[in-house]
């Protein structure tokens, strides 16, 4: 059991970086023409729109909440007057809120995808396992909002954001003891969560990387010069 | 060098802003463009082209990279044409530029495929026969098992073959036939062989070989008007695109030009500049309606009244009123104007137009012994005495320096001055009776009728004169004759003709406004303005004329009307003038090197040809749903009774006179009849007469659905027959393949109607009479779809050829710029293949045989002249059986069948022996063949072929065309044209001379396409100083026209021509088929349902059925088959743009879109032809199975007087004359459809699913 913990917790978090970061960079040296998002619009545009929306709005306002609970020190929180039960309150009412928008988004993306016949024809492997891998993440994470309500006081939040913490300052082994007692819902979520990590550079998600932000203040016209 | 640190440049980022900061330039890195750049590079270059009978034979570059074709542009190199006319180029369009894409689509067939049913039954049965021969009887030879795969066919279901095991099944299936039924039960359809002469050649050649029929295809594809060999004896010919530019007044009629003939289509934007003026008149708001000054619409199918009115108008002012001088000299040196006609008293009391006056009807022959039966007389103006003058066809053969249009008398040699009018001269003023059509009323009320008599008395000066029996008659001159026939008064007081244009008699400009619809002053107006510029420009007037207004029934009348008007103004001939008709590619310009090659002409003559109408006709059994009488459509001065048989039955009658093919020729193998013959110790000819005439034996027309006549095997190659020409395309499903169809008429055994008098009439009508039907494309046609074994062949990027036009003088190249990708072959290689496994199979069952080959009495040569009064029937006992005189001529033809491969792959000793030529010349070709054995190398292994010239591939093949043409061979143009100069007393050779070394060779055209050596074989000339122009040796040259008289004629006197009253051109309506009223309001569906009139024209987005798979080109049109239809009778039958409609009458059903548009006038729907069915059809509501093609509607009906033989130049010749496909009186109910099922659910065959799957 600690070999696995320590195994899926202590070392696959940082094999898990070394393929994301190093499978991103090769894919955007070597693979220019395939760093798009491989919408399927084209094909099919019923209740497209609004899924798309619903799903990507949840899942940002989802990854901005994890950033926020396990990157950022807890620290912060605290100095902003905010205890940890109060923290978990929030995390379940903000995750739990743009988690069902997500699902509802996602629930009719994958129904599109699996059983709209020119779509399914035009998917991948990749675009469909990504996809439903995604679904499962987040339906689990879901299901932790359930487990957490059983446990108000913060003290397994308290576990997970210092496993990070430990993780992200390169002190594994005392990082894989906080997170070895939570309970193995929460194991399954991060452990799905860094295997996404993983699948990052060989799927359509690598356009995550090239978020258009510039585009709200770049200029109309861009013209590049000769060489 | 990395995307990633170029990124990360972020500190050095240079930016500088433009426009106030809407713009920056950055230095960003931009090595993405190469991707672009890299699609642009290629490796090669190669040229060639799409032979794909558009006429436009416009030469492309192909681009060649990674061994890959990756696209083609247009090739800008041709050779410069002279100061003052523009170049050629461009030449191309859209759908060219699009060809790339077949090569490596889905669509591109890669192995040789074979029906799954038929290739589980043959592996079965060559386990249990060693014999590949005995294994296909095994299967054909029983019911079960063949129609067990023939009903399969256009089901689907075809798998993988390799070529050893398709060759072989061709092989066995060929030589099963040829011994068991006759060699002329194999058959092949191949269409224009311009466009890739070697591709045509190749299989031709086979069927050639082995004794097989090559079908002809510019008449079934009713592209051939049959009023051109009826007036100058010539197919067609016609000027080269540059020549409009040479023109000052130019019609474009039913010919959408910008359209049809995009890359020619620059002549006529640039002639405009020049003032020319241009009218369109066609009946829909088309391309070439917008493109020019005014714009005409007469009512479609009623161009004859038009051009009766056009020429009543420039007769009555141009040729009587004020006389031009130029159109007078005209017509009297090139017209039969001045022939004199024999007027008639007929039983009914009337004065009947008769046939030409004969030498051979005065006394004395007129001083003419030889042929004066042929000799035209006209009357000499200087002493008014009758003469033969020189040029008609009994000078032509016989004789020598005569066959001329000098204007001389034939006995003396006297210069004549012949009289056009008995005007000033007569004897009495006649009153000669002439048909009316008109007033015949139209099933729907559609084509509007006018209340006249159907027939008119007009008065004619006439002269009495004493035939050599004693008898006296009248005669009059066609001049006087054709003024009285278009109404225009000449001064006898007669009620009948017009003193005004406003008057409603025919054929007044105001007579023709109730039937066309177009305003008498416009007719007036153009009348006047073509004519008047005719006379300052001594025929610079032209007309550009297309396929639409050939593909009526009375399609001579729309041709022989505007030809009349041409002819009145002395512009054929003439440089920017004349009859512009551009239908099909039918310029072979080589075609006398090509004719040995494609016919086998080297080893053995004749070759089998047949007329393809008639084929399909009799063997589809589209007659025995012949619903026109004759009686309706001949004349109301015939005598009915003689006319009281079905279609099939005069086709038939023509066959056993000689006049038209047969395939099958006899009712029995003509191997067998050889072998039989021998037996009774009797000549093959001799033998075949006698049990003609004792009625042992009897032509296979006669039975047509016996199985020892079915048309047991069919190649079909460069053509989607099935899908784009096929005339009563549901009837070739049901009858010649034995498949699911959509049929829904009845049969006159079924419906109680009058069944054919000569022909054998069974109960049970026979289905799938092919056994095997072989195609080769390189694409899944529907042709493929229906066909037993499917070869592919070559793209035409991928294959050596050579292909010429009649819109330009240049011969150029198909080359292979890539080899043929996949498993695909070239059609040379492929026939050269099935020759060689042929030759093999035949061992032990065909050796060395003599064949029976019936030949039609063929125009241009001797036998012309076969039958110059009167019709006889041999098998009535109004004649003795003559071969080649009242018969078709037998010939016996010896088949070497184990040496074919032999044969096929060298050139043979014939061309020595009897030397080459064509159209009625012959010259020593002895030089040619011996440089060939010297350019190609000969055969040097033993066998029958040693020592002659090598034929192995296919450029070899093309140098044997290019060696023995002397349109690419100078030393031989001299040679043709010293061989006519023999005939005509006029020394022509100065037309070739000054190019007797120029020699093209393949490689040459490979570099730049060459302009081709004038040679007799056309009666145009490519030189320096002019284009070429069709009839311009006969004006300049004072070559006669190829007619009886000839000259060009305005009169046609066979008694044929009679009876349907086409003695003159004449306004004849639409005809009733009789499709519709059986049919409509029988199945509702709810939707309202419409009768309208369906017209088929040419393409926008491919040509013919090519293209129209291709997703480029469905690109730019709607994805599928469209049906355009007026907004009025959208409305009328609920129908808005882009519903889903069903187009149906008893033929059959078309499931497509609509599109309502503006440009459609009221009463007629529009299917652009050929759209292939394999794309976006849905099923029908009517028929339960998919609709069709634009042909399921449509069925072929045949005109008696296009079967006519045996005189002059109303003989047969492949392609030249004979029975057309027409389709355009047909009318189609339309309906909005309520269910749209795509019927793509699997089979509930549980059978068919176990079989296919």
């Amino acid at each position: 059991m600690e070999f696995i913990n320590t195994l899926f917790f202590g070392i696959y978090p940082y094999i898990a970086t070394g393929i994301f970061f190093l499978g991103s960079l090769l894919r955007y040296d070597r693979e220019q023409y395939s760093w798009k998002t491989g919408s399927s619009q084209m094909l099919s545009s019923k209740n497209f729109r609004i899924a798309n929306v619903l799903f990507h709005v949840g899942i940002i306002m989802i990854l901005l909440g994890h950033f926020a609970g396990l990157v950022l020190p807890w620290e912060i929180w605290h100095a902003l007057g905010i205890s940890l039960p109060a923290k978990q309150l929030i995390a379940m009412g903000v995750g739990g809120f743009f988690g069902v928008l997500c699902f509802i988004g996602l629930t009719m993306l994958v129904k599109r995808r699996l059983f709209d016949p020119r779509i399914r024809a035009n998917s991948s492997k990749m675009d469909t396992v990504i996809l439903l891998l995604i679904y499962l993440q987040l339906i689990v994470g879901l299901v932790t909002i359930v487990i957490s309500s059983g446990h108000m006081d913060g003290a397994v939040m308290y576990n997970l954001m210092s496993w990070s913490r430990y993780l992200l300052t390169f002190r594994p082994v005392e990082a894989v003891e906080f997170i070895s007692s939570v309970h193995p819902v929460y194991k399954f979520h991060v452990a799905l969560g860094i295997t996404l990590f993983v699948l990052f550079p060989f799927s359509r998600l690598v356009h995550i990387w090239s978020i258009p932000v510039q585009y709200v203040r770049r200029s109309y016209q861009i013209v590049r010069q000769k060489a | 060098m990395s995307h990633f640190l170029d990124r990360l440049q972020f500190f050095k980022k240079h930016q500088e802003s433009f426009s106030g900061g809407h713009g920056v330039t950055t230095d960003e890195n931009r090595g993405w463009e190469d991707g672009y750049r890299r699609r642009w590079q290629h490796d090669k270059i190669v040229r060639s082209t799409h032979g794909v009978n558009c006429t436009g034979s416009c030469s492309w570059k192909i681009y060649v990279k990674d061994g890959l074709v990756t696209w083609e542009t247009q090739q800008t190199d041709y050779p410069r044409t002279r100061p003052d006319l523009p170049n050629h180029e461009p030449r191309g369009c859209p759908r060219g530029a699009s060809y790339s894409w077949y090569i490596y689509s889905a669509n591109r067939l890669k192995y040789p495929k074979v029906r799954k049913r038929l290739v589980k039954l043959w592996r079965a049965a060559k386990q249990q026969h060693n014999d590949p021969v005995e294994a296909w009887a095994s299967i054909v030879e029983n019911p079960e098992k063949a129609k067990e795969y023939k009903q399969q066919r256009g089901l689907g279901g075809f798998v993988r073959a390799d070529w050893r095991e398709v060759n072989e099944i061709i092989a066995a299936a060929n030589v099963y036939t040829v011994k068991t039924y006759g060699p002329d039960r194999v058959t092949g359809f191949s269409p224009i062989p311009a466009m890739s002469m070697v591709s045509y050649a190749a299989g031709a050649r086979y069927l050639s070989l082995i004794g097989g029929n090559c079908l002809s295809f510019y008449d079934w594809y009713c592209d051939l008007p049959p009023a051109s060999p009826q007036i100058w004896g010539e197919q067609t010919d016609v000027p080269e695109s540059a020549d409009w530019y040479n023109s000052n007044y130019i019609m474009c009629w039913g010919s959408n030009v910008p359209q049809t003939r995009t890359p020619d289509a620059h002549f006529l934007t640039e002639v405009r500049y020049k003032g020319t003026k241009v009218v369109a008149i066609t009946p829909d708001y088309s391309e070439v309606a917008k493109l020019t000054d005014q714009w005409l619409a007469p009512k479609q199918g009623t161009d004859a009244a038009l051009a009766m009115a056009f020429g009543h108008v420039i007769l009555k002012e141009f040729h009587v009123q004020n006389p031009s001088e130029y159109f007078t000299d005209y017509v009297r040196r090139y017209t039969d104007f001045p022939v004199l006609v024999m007027l008639e008293k007929g039983e009914d009391g009337h004065l009947h137009q008769g046939r030409f006056l004969r030498a051979s009807d005065l006394n004395d022959n007129l001083g003419q012994p030889n042929n004066p039966e042929w000799k035209t007389i006209a009357i000499n103006q200087a002493d008014d005495a009758l003469v033969s003058p020189t040029g008609s066809v009994g000078y032509r053969w016989g004789e020598k320096g005569k066959w001329n249009i000098k204007q001389t008398d034939g006995k003396t040699g006297d210069d004549v001055t012949l009289r056009l009018s008995l005007k000033d001269c007569h004897d009495k003023i006649a009153d000669v009776a002439f048909p009316y059509f008109g007033g015949a009323e139209h099933e729907f009320g559609y084509f509007q009728n006018t209340q006249h008599d159907d027939i008119i008395q007009r008065k004619v000066p006439a002269r009495e004169i004493t035939l050599n029996d004693g008898t006296k008659v009248l005669v009059a001159t066609v001049f006087d004759l054709t003024l009285a026939n278009y109404g225009v008064d000449n001064g006898y007081d007669d009620p009948n003709v017009a003193s005004s244009y406003d008057q409603d008699i025919p054929y007044t400009p105001a007579w023709q406004e109730q039937i066309t619809g177009v305003a008498k002053e416009d007719v007036i107006k153009i009348a006047r303005e073509f004519a008047t510029n005719a006379d300052k420009t001594r025929g610079r007037s032209m007309i550009i004329v297309g396929a639409g207004m050939n593909h009526w029934y009375h399609m001579d009348m729309n041709y022989r009307g505007l030809i009349n008007m041409l002819m009145m103004c002395g512009c054929i001939g003439q440089s920017g003038g004349g009859w512009a008709h551009y239908v099909g590619q039918e310029k072979l310009r080589p075609q006398t090197g090509w004719q040995p090659l494609a016919f086998g002409l080297d080893w053995q003559r004749p070759p089998r040809h047949m007329n393809g109408t008639s084929f399909f006709y009799n063997h589809s059994s589209q007659w025995r749903y012949e619903k026109l009488e004759m009686t309706e459509v001949v004349s109301p001065l015939a005598n009915k009774e003689k006319w009281s048989g079905s279609i099939i039955d005069f086709n038939s009658r023509a066959e056993r006179m000689g006049w038209l093919p047969s395939a099958p020729q006899l009712g029995t193998n003509p191997l067998q009849l050889c072998k039989d013959a021998e037996a009774a110790g009797m000549e093959p000819q001799d033998y075949a007469v006698q049990q003609l005439k004792s009625g042992e034996l009897n032509f296979a027309c006669l039975e047509p659905e016996n199985p020892q006549n079915f048309p047991r095997n069919m190649f079909i190659w460069r053509s989607n027959l099935l899908g784009s020409s096929g005339k009563g395309h549901e009837y070739m499903l049901r009858h010649l393949l034995g498949t699911k169809h959509g049929l829904m008429g009845k049969d006159l055994g079924e419906s109680g109607g009058k069944k054919p008098q000569d022909i054998k009439w069974e109960d049970n009508a026979a289905e799938g009479k092919i056994d095997l039907l072989v195609t080769l494309d390189f694409r899944m046609s529907t042709t493929c779809l229906y066909s037993d074994i499917v070869l592919p062949t070559a793209t035409w990027y991928e294959k050596d050829d050579l292909n010429t036009s009649d819109m330009h003088p240049f011969i150029h190249p198909l080359s292979a710029a890539v080899d043929p990708v996949w498993e695909s072959r070239s059609d040379w290689d492929i026939f050269k293949g099935i020759a060689k496994q042929f030759s093999e199979t035949a061992k032990g069952h065909l050796g060395v045989e003599k064949d029976l080959v019936t030949v039609p009495i063929l125009h241009d040569t001797p036998a012309e002249m076969a039958q110059p009064f009167g019709i006889q029937s041999w098998w009535k006992g109004e004649c003795d059986l003559i071969p080649g005189k009242t018969a078709p001529n037998m010939v016996v033809v010896e088949r070497d069948y184990p040496n074919t491969y032999a044969r096929f792959t060298s050139v043979g000793p014939l061309l020595e022996k009897l030397g080459n030529g064509g159209k009625g010349i012959n010259w020593n070709t002895e030089k040619e063949v011996q440089f060939l054995g010297q350019l190609n190398q000969v055969h040097h292994k033993d066998g029958v072929n040693k020592g002659r010239p090598k034929i192995e591939s296919a450029i070899d093949a093309a140098e044997v065309i290019l060696s023995l043409a002397p349109e690419t061979n100078g030393q031989v143009a001299v040679k043709a044209w010293a061989a006519l100069s023999d005939i005509t007393g006029i020394d022509h050779t100065h037309l070739a001379k000054p190019k007797e070394e120029e020699k093209i060779r393949f490689r040459d055209v490979q570099a730049q396409p060459r302009k081709i050596i004038s040679s007799p074989t056309w009666s145009g000339l490519e030189d320096e100083h002019v284009s070429y122009n069709a009839g311009y040796t006969n004006v300049h040259e004072l070559i006669p026209w190829r007619t009886i008289t000839g000259r060009q004629q305005f009169y046609q006197d066979h008694e044929w021509m009679r009876d349907f009253g086409e003695t003159m051109c004449l306004y004849k309506p639409p005809i009733n088929l009789k499709t519709v009223k059986p049919i409509m309001n029988k199945q509702p569906n709810g939707n309202t349902e419409i009768a309208l009139n369906w017209i088929t024209p040419h393409q926008k987005w491919g040509i013919h059925s090519t293209y129209s798979d291709n997703l480029l080109m469905l690109t730019l049109s709607r994805g599928g088959p469209i049906v355009w239809i007026s907004e009025p009778d959208a409305q009328r039958a609920g129908i808005v743009d882009n519903d889903w409609i069903e187009v149906f009458n008893v033929n059959g059903a078309i499931a497509a879109r609509a599109v309502v548009s503006q440009r459609v006038p009221e009463g007629m729907s529009m299917m652009y032809h050929a759209q292939e069915r394999i794309v976006n059809v849905p099923g029908s509501e009517v028929t339960k199975t998919r609709g069709g093609i634009h042909n399921s509607v449509t069925r072929a009906v045949m005109k008696p007087t296009h079967m006519i033989g045996g005189y002059a130049q109303q003989a047969y010749g492949f392609n030249y004359y004979g029975t057309v496909g027409c389709n355009r009186d047909e009318f189609v109910i339309v309906r909005k459809m309520s269910k749209i099922d795509w019927l793509d659910e699997d089979s509930k065959d549980e059978d068919i699913n176990k079989a296919e799957g």
